[in-house]
């Protein structure tokens, strides 16, 4: 339980290297400053579970505020159960049903590439997401595969523009 | 442990699976510092000299309130947060507004059932503030009030005979008929004295309302839809529904999701002036260019009305662009028999024109009006500011003010903040800017003199006030019983759910959940 106070004040000031707290040989080995890894899901719930040491995908979250969280995830999960799992503030009002936005995250080209269109349905959902990319995706749509391995996934800011119901 | 610095997160975020409703009990781990941007500033403060709890009264119980609530229990380990509902039972338009036939967007209950097992947190149902106890009495027991009662009012569409036509309803109503809410159980519309009705409207809500009239019975009957609603839409002769804008295409507030919806209904055509539509589309073709909603709108639009069919379908729908009630036809029993039309020109901007009559007026037998031209907040309470024009409480980021100057302790979310319109996710975002506000508020010392003049305060200070008066306040868990009652009633029925209309049916199902307990 340690483990979660002390991830979380690395959040604030990311300390140089020799001030980490010893975790797991894998994290202390692989961080690096203003950066954070981490290893400790909340497994209560069957629907993400830790991957065996060496299989993980790697995805790294950016926060609105810049900080990079990484976390290891398998084939098949998707980016909404995931960032919930690791303890990332990403909304799912409708628990990934495609009756929001949300979850709406933004990729990186590349990898927005190497995914299939979105779904009529889930363009629906983009349509209304606040500050929508050219890359984005709904969190709750987009599932880790190996030629996703090593993503970085920006969240828009939770503390949205509230014109947000277009007047006309 | 806990910690002294304010700016503290108790969440527990426990991913919740979509299929099972499971009330999971926020256990407060470690103080953790909140990643959002609000409370990242928030942590450079020091704390206040006291942790006392600060004692926070929510009026209202839909999206809004609980939203609020989830992001002043994330940021404030020290606070206590009642929430007060008129009618026994929760949830408000997550329950009363969204449609039967999107259980999806019901998902969210199942986070504020979580939020409502918070041990901070207290539901107190059956309780009508402003009627069980005075305003200024309730807020006297809190540090601060939130008002997210949202919107029980409908605009009207001030024709001559309106109010006296039958069959002529409100949306509200309308919904609020086949969704339970129990003002309007005994609403008895009439579905069979012809096959067509008219909704003025062409938002979300008028779409709902076409959906429900056109849906096969058979397939609304597995849904949460109230029996007496699916009984009476069972008889239904309506094969027709037309929906009235005032303006044109380019106008349209439905969303593309819900027009989706009704372009796969079975056996049922779309009929558009395709030309209007084409004519404004090419006309505001630049601003479409950059506006991707719009522009998928209007090709979903197309789309959906260019759709073949090889026989007649079974039934239709339309929209009327252009086209404002003028007046109505009545019946010889004073039912409506039809809709007189009036046609609009558009003048100014092509992106937001002015409707203006032309004078020319069209009669549209119709049995049945529903009208869907938006909600209205209503002033509940004298003590606290009200813009009627803009249907909503004068505020500054959720903060209350009167005129320049904020009301101290008064904040609000939801539709009552921002005007009656909106889908769950705005309110999400609304709420979460109050619940800042309310935060920030704190670690300025706004609330030190009330939290030092306070007494016990909460709702143990009010209830013996309300016993005294006979009133029976409704917990959360006497709410759990309801809905399980109600679960086991849907069950026999291949129901999810079959909802109590009747607040006396609540209250004795209430009373045998305690008498079991």
């Amino acid at each position: 339980m340690s483990l979660r106070h002390n991830s979380n004040i690395l959040r604030q000031n990311p300390p140089p290297p020799t001030q980490l707290p010893r975790r797991s040989a894998l994290a202390s080995s692989r961080l690096v400053p203003a950066a954070q890894f981490r290893t400790a899901a909340v497994l209560q719930h069957n629907v993400i579970t830790k991957p065996k040491p060496g299989e993980g995908l790697k995805v790294t979250y950016v926060t609105p505020e810049g900080e990079r969280i990484t976390v290891l995830a398998n084939d098949g999960d998707n980016l909404l159960d995931l960032a919930h799992a690791y303890d990332i503030d990403l909304e799912g009002a409708c628990e990934g049903s495609l009756a929001c936005s949300t979850c709406h995250v933004v990729l990186e080209d590349e990898f927005y590439d190497k995914l299939e269109e979105p779904s009529d349905e889930e363009n629906d959902m983009l349509d209304l997401a606040f500050a929508l990319t050219e890359t984005s995706r709904l969190g709750c749509q987009v599932c880790m595969s190996t030629k996703l391995d090593g993503m970085t996934v920006k969240l828009p800011s939770a503390t949205r523009n509230l014109a947000v119901d277009k007047k006309r | 442990m806990l910690t002294a610095r304010f700016c503290c997160s108790l969440r527990r975020r426990v991913p919740l699976p979509s299929s099972t409703l499971v009330a999971i009990r926020n256990v407060p781990l470690h103080a953790t510092f909140s990643a959002s941007a609000h409370c990242r500033s928030l942590s450079a403060h020091p704390p206040p000299a006291s942790v006392e709890p600060l004692t926070i009264g929510i009026i209202g119980s839909g999206p809004a309130g609980f939203y609020t609530a989830q992001h002043l229990l994330k940021n404030l380990s020290h606070a206590k947060i009642d929430m007060y509902e008129s009618l026994p039972i929760p949830y408000g338009l997550a329950r009363f507004g969204v449609s039967p036939d999107h259980p999806e967007v019901k998902n969210v209950i199942h986070k504020f059932a979580s939020i409502a097992e918070d041990s901070r947190f207290r539901f107190v149902g059956n309780v009508t503030v402003g009627r069980d106890v005075p305003f200024s009495k309730l807020a006297s027991c809190y540090d601060a009030v939130v008002l997210s009662y949202g919107a029980a009012e409908d605009r009207k569409l001030g024709l001559p005979n309106e109010e006296s036509t039958k069959n002529v309803f409100a949306a509200r109503a309308f919904v609020g008929w086949y969704n339970g809410i129990p003002e309007y159980a005994g609403l008895e519309p009439d579905l069979t004295s012809s096959d067509t009705a008219v909704i003025a409207g062409q938002g979300n809500v008028a779409l709902d309302v076409a959906r429900t009239l056109l849906t096969p019975p058979d397939v609304l009957a597995k849904t949460d839809i109230t029996e007496h609603a699916l009984e009476a839409l069972r008889k239904s002769k309506i094969r027709h529904v037309h929906l009235l804008g005032r303006r044109g295409p380019l106008q349209i507030a439905f969303t593309a999701k819900e027009l989706r919806e009704m372009i796969a209904l079975p056996d049922t055509k779309l009929d558009v002036d395709i030309n209007v539509v084409k004519e404004q589309v090419s006309a505001d073709a630049e601003a479409l260019a950059t506006d991707r909603q719009r522009r998928r709108l209007m090709e979903l639009l197309v789309q959906g009305a260019t759709k073949k069919f090889d026989s007649p379908t079974a039934r239709t729908w339309s929209l009327k662009f252009m086209r404002s009630p003028a007046g109505l036809v009545q019946s010889q029993n004073g039912s409506l028999a039809a809709v007189q039309l009036e046609k609009n020109r558009l003048e100014g901007s092509l992106q937001n024109p002015k409707a203006v009559g032309t004078g020319e007026v069209e009669e549209l037998p119709a049995g049945l009006l529903i009208r869907s031209i938006g909600y209205k907040s209503v002033r509940l309470f004298d003590e606290v500011p009200f813009d009627p024009k803009r249907s909503l409480i004068p505020n500054v980021k959720g903060r209350v003010v009167d005129g320049d100057a904020p009301v101290p302790g008064l904040y609000v979310s939801g539709w009552l903040k921002r005007g009656p319109s909106g889908v769950i996710a705005a309110t999400m975002y609304c709420a979460i800017e109050t619940a800042t506000a309310i935060v920030e508020g704190l670690q300025a010392g706004h609330f030190a003199t009330r939290v030092a003049s306070r007494g016990p305060g909460g709702f143990d200070a009010l209830e013996p006030l309300l016993k005294a008066k006979g009133v029976d306040p409704v917990s959360f868990s006497d709410w759990k019983h309801i809905d399980r009652v109600e679960t086991e009633l849907g069950a026999k029925r291949g129901k999810p759910r079959e909802k109590l209309v009747d607040v006396k049916a609540m209250m004795d199902v209430v009373a045998a959940g305690r008498a079991n307990r």
